[in-house]
């Protein structure tokens, strides 16, 4: 394999591992404060609890996101020094702001929000809440800012091959910006409503049957219902948008070869580029025209529209793009069929006088599979976003290939087996702990208030009772 | 005015977090560098000592790489692809060690000693290959077997200065057994530091005669005598202080070796700098050179003159906050 190919997967290694850590954290942090507004205003000590198991998986969260945030910022200059070198005048002011009004923000009142509450005030406590969670969501918006100018660059003028600002509202406020932060920022909230409920579901499994695991399942269903919905319009949005400015990625993930209306839907299909058609279709006759267009004549380019002269294809490859979205959309439904059956099932049960803890164990072992399916929908709808930029790096400025650093391919591919090697056994590890968080939680009833074991090494001490 | 002079600043500004983040993660990684020779109890408390503070710490480097980054793209491209190696090693020595602070405290309790190692080993790999960094960077980032035997020496070296600042910040933040422990350790480490500080002295000259020059040739040679001279009293301060240090005096002393210790670092660091300007790449690209347009860089100027001030200010809140001798963590 070429450096090229290496580099781009080594990145893709790299942001993937890092964006599973984000998703979680963003919309934690405002769930861990909702869940001390709503135990100052109720004094039920549930909330609290909940408070005290999620600040745990929250820290552990944010480790892994930091550290593999440490990763990125490195990656530029070892593997694409192309990058910076032609639109450095643009990516760097907006990665310093992200430093410096959210990384140290999150990180310094990170200590305050974990470790202070019995050293400050109450009010400076949740200050230090509000604080991390608003610089996660800060860390967020600047670099779906960077994210969005590299898919509808605005704002900018080459001059002698590199790119030069000359209007920074509109680099901030590109074209796919508003959709796109959007979208992320819905998709977090649901990985986190799907972990909670997940993690909730499996504490009932094992037979807890505590207020805290009963609220935080209720919360965690309720909060995927309420914002299913907004993301599937929000997607639909965002579709447009790209259908506007990138119409080779929407060919692309439509499977849609030659320009014309009355476009089917596919459900299935294998994708061929060499032969430039789709095998084995199955598929809704005009629906694409319909979602895309509003109208089932409406036309829509087609990938063979995108195709130099000497016929190196303009449009990114296609089975990838087709297939990750299609994984997207199809969780995305499920996630909507999952949570809105919660609903009804709760409510049933609520009519007849029961809890949470009588819904049927079939559907709380399905709560319990769905934990990180948050995280499956995250990955896929970015490979789809991502993957479908190519061969583009800044779309019509500048390509992946022109961006790649000279580095011996032989070394591209030891350090990116290390990096897999310690990712896969870091996810691992994370699951496993977290599985043994809830485990201990639904065995003791209370977890403890101390930010892990502080019982020496090696010893198995018996588990408190709740204090 | 100020659009001339915009490499300078940034230089500056870079120069400044490099500096911070040496001190500042210096003890955290000293800190995991420690960690084989303390009991498990020993080692819950020096993990409380740095746990609110690391993230933070960390972060100086973030906005290193960042300011390299955007304020002198070539020379990021350059620095980072010669040092791919060593730079994917230190990624994974703070990738462990981060993680480690976590999983140690939040894993299945079996885990518990394997988390310790991986605290240990991330320290280890992160601090040695940093120095390796330093040394190659000192060599003019050309790689030869001289030029590697030299790096791989600054490496250990920087790693026992790690080690020794990681034993004065606990000295600082603890008490009992533990303080008296880490007035051991630091009286093994000091040599560290100092043969560290001599080699780098030592070397740089000897790689460039531009370097030597400036150093030896008159007058400058007297203006800069102050340098090595303050570095010789602050050593004998902290020599001095660690053998008079004793638990039951107030523990504002138990500060003097810390606060001591990161002056030695400063001079240090300011005379490598002094040594370099005004090459960013040594020897083959300046800061000029290297910089980023002025519009993009004042833009992000006006960003740290009214951001900076106030890092600094929250960060040292949360020092405030958690003064004082380490307490176990807690999250109520």
């Amino acid at each position: 394999m070429d450096t090229i190919l290496l580099s781009r997967i080594q990145f893709a290694a790299n942001i993937s591992f890092h964006i599973l850590f984000p998703t979680i954290t963003i919309a934690l942090g405002w769930v861990l404060l909702f869940f001390k507004l709503r135990f100052n205003a109720t004094k039920n000590p549930a909330w609290m609890a909940a408070y005290m198991f999620w600040v745990k998986v929250f820290a552990l969260s944010f480790a892994l996101g930091v550290v593999s945030g440490i990763t990125m910022s490195f990656q530029f200059g070892t593997n694409w020094p192309g990058f910076m070198e032609t639109v450095g005048n643009i990516a760097g002011p907006l990665l310093a702001y992200e430093v410096l009004t959210a990384f140290f923000l999150e990180a310094a009142f990170l200590g305050i929000m974990l470790f202070g509450a019995s050293r400050v005030a109450p009010w400076v406590h949740t200050t230090a809440t509000v604080l991390v969670a608003f610089g996660t969501t800060m860390s967020a918006f600047w670099i779906l800012v960077l994210n969005s100018w590299m898919h509808t660059p605005a704002g900018y003028e080459l001059r002698d091959g590199v790119v030069y600002a000359t209007d920074w509202m509109a680099i901030i406020f590109n074209p796919s910006m508003p959709y796109r932060l959007v979208h992320m920022l819905l998709a977090s909230g649901l990985t986190v409503a799907f972990l909670i409920a997940g993690i909730s579901a499996l504490r009932l499994l094992w037979g807890e049957r505590s207020d805290e695991a009963r609220i935080s399942l209720r919360f965690g269903v309720w909060l995927g219902a309420l914002l299913i919905p907004v993301q599937i319009f929000a997607g639909d949005m965002h579709g447009l948008n790209t259908l506007e400015h990138q119409p080779q990625k929407v060919a692309a993930m439509e499977g849609h070869w030659e320009t014309g209306g009355r476009v089917p839907l596919l459900l299935f299909a294998l994708p061929d580029e060499a032969a430039r058609e789709n095998r084995f279709e199955i598929g809704i006759p005009a629906m694409a025209s319909v979602i895309l267009k509003h109208d089932p004549d409406g036309v829509i380019q087609g990938l063979n529209d995108f195709v130099a002269e000497d016929g190196t294809p303009l449009h990114p490859p296609v089975a990838p793009v087709f297939w990750s979205f299609r994984i997207m959309v199809g969780v995305g439904f499920a996630m909507l069929g999952l949570s809105w059956a919660g609903v009804w099932l709760m409510r049933r049960a609520a009519k007849a006088g029961r809890g949470v803890e009588s819904l049927p164990r079939i559907y709380l072992a399905a709560l319990a599979g769905a934990t990180f399916i948050g995280w499956v929908a995250t990955l896929a709808g970015w490979y789809t976003t991502e993957i479908g930029r190519q061969p583009w790096l800044v779309q019509g400025v500048l390509t992946t290939r022109e961006a790649v650093a000279t580095v011996p391919s032989g070394l591209v591919l030891s350090t990116l087996i290390g990096y897999l090697a310690i990712y896969g056994a870091l996810i691992v590890a994370y699951m496993i702990t977290i599985t043994a968080l809830a485990k201990k939680a639904s065995k003791g009833g209370d977890l403890g208030k101390t930010y892990g074991d502080m019982a020496p090494s090696g010893l198995r001490t018996p588990l408190t009772p709740a204090e | 005015m100020i659009m001339d002079n915009l490499p300078l600043i940034f230089a500056g500004l870079l120069g400044l977090s490099i500096l911070i983040y040496v001190v500042l993660d210096g003890f955290d990684l000293g800190v995991g560098l420690l960690f084989p020779f303390a009991t498990p109890d020993q080692r819950d408390r020096m993990v409380a000592s740095i746990g609110p503070f690391w993230d933070a710490n960390e972060t100086w480097l973030v906005l290193a790489v960042g300011i390299l980054l955007v304020a002198f793209p070539a020379a990021h491209g350059a620095i980072l692809t010669a040092l791919y190696l060593p730079v994917f090693l230190m990624l994974i020595g703070l990738i462990l060690r981060g993680v480690a602070f976590e999983f140690r405290a939040k894993a299945p309790i079996a885990q518990k000693k394997g988390w310790d190692a991986a605290f240990f080993g991330g320290s280890l790999l992160a601090a040695l290959s940093q120095g390796y960094m330093l040394g190659m960077y000192i060599m003019g980032l050309t790689a030869s077997v001289y030029h590697v035997v030299f790096a791989l020496l600054i490496g250990v070296l920087l790693t026992i200065a790690y080690s020794f600042i990681g034993a004065v910040w606990l000295i600082g933040k603890t008490e009992g057994p533990l303080l008296t422990q880490a007035v051991r350790w630091a009286r093994g480490g000091i040599w560290g530091a100092v043969l560290g500080m001599g080699a780098v002295s030592m070397a740089t000259p000897l790689v460039s005669q531009r370097i030597a020059d400036k150093w030896f040739s008159m007058p400058a040679a007297l203006y800069l005598a102050p340098l090595p001279l303050a570095s010789l009293a602050l050593m004998g301060l902290i020599w001095f202080s660690l053998r008079r240090l004793r638990q039951d005096v107030h523990s504002n002393s138990h500060w003097t070796p810390f606060i001591a210790t990161s002056a030695l670092f400063a001079l240090g660091f300011g005379g490598m700098a002094y040594s370099f300007y005004p090459y960013i790449v040594p020897e083959k690209m300046t800061i000029v050179e290297a910089a980023s347009a002025p519009e993009s860089l004042i833009i992000i100027l006006w960003g740290v003159v009214f951001v900076l001030p106030i890092i600094i200010a929250y960060s040292a809140l949360s020092y405030v906050i958690f003064r004082g001798k380490a307490q176990a963590l807690r999250y109520d």
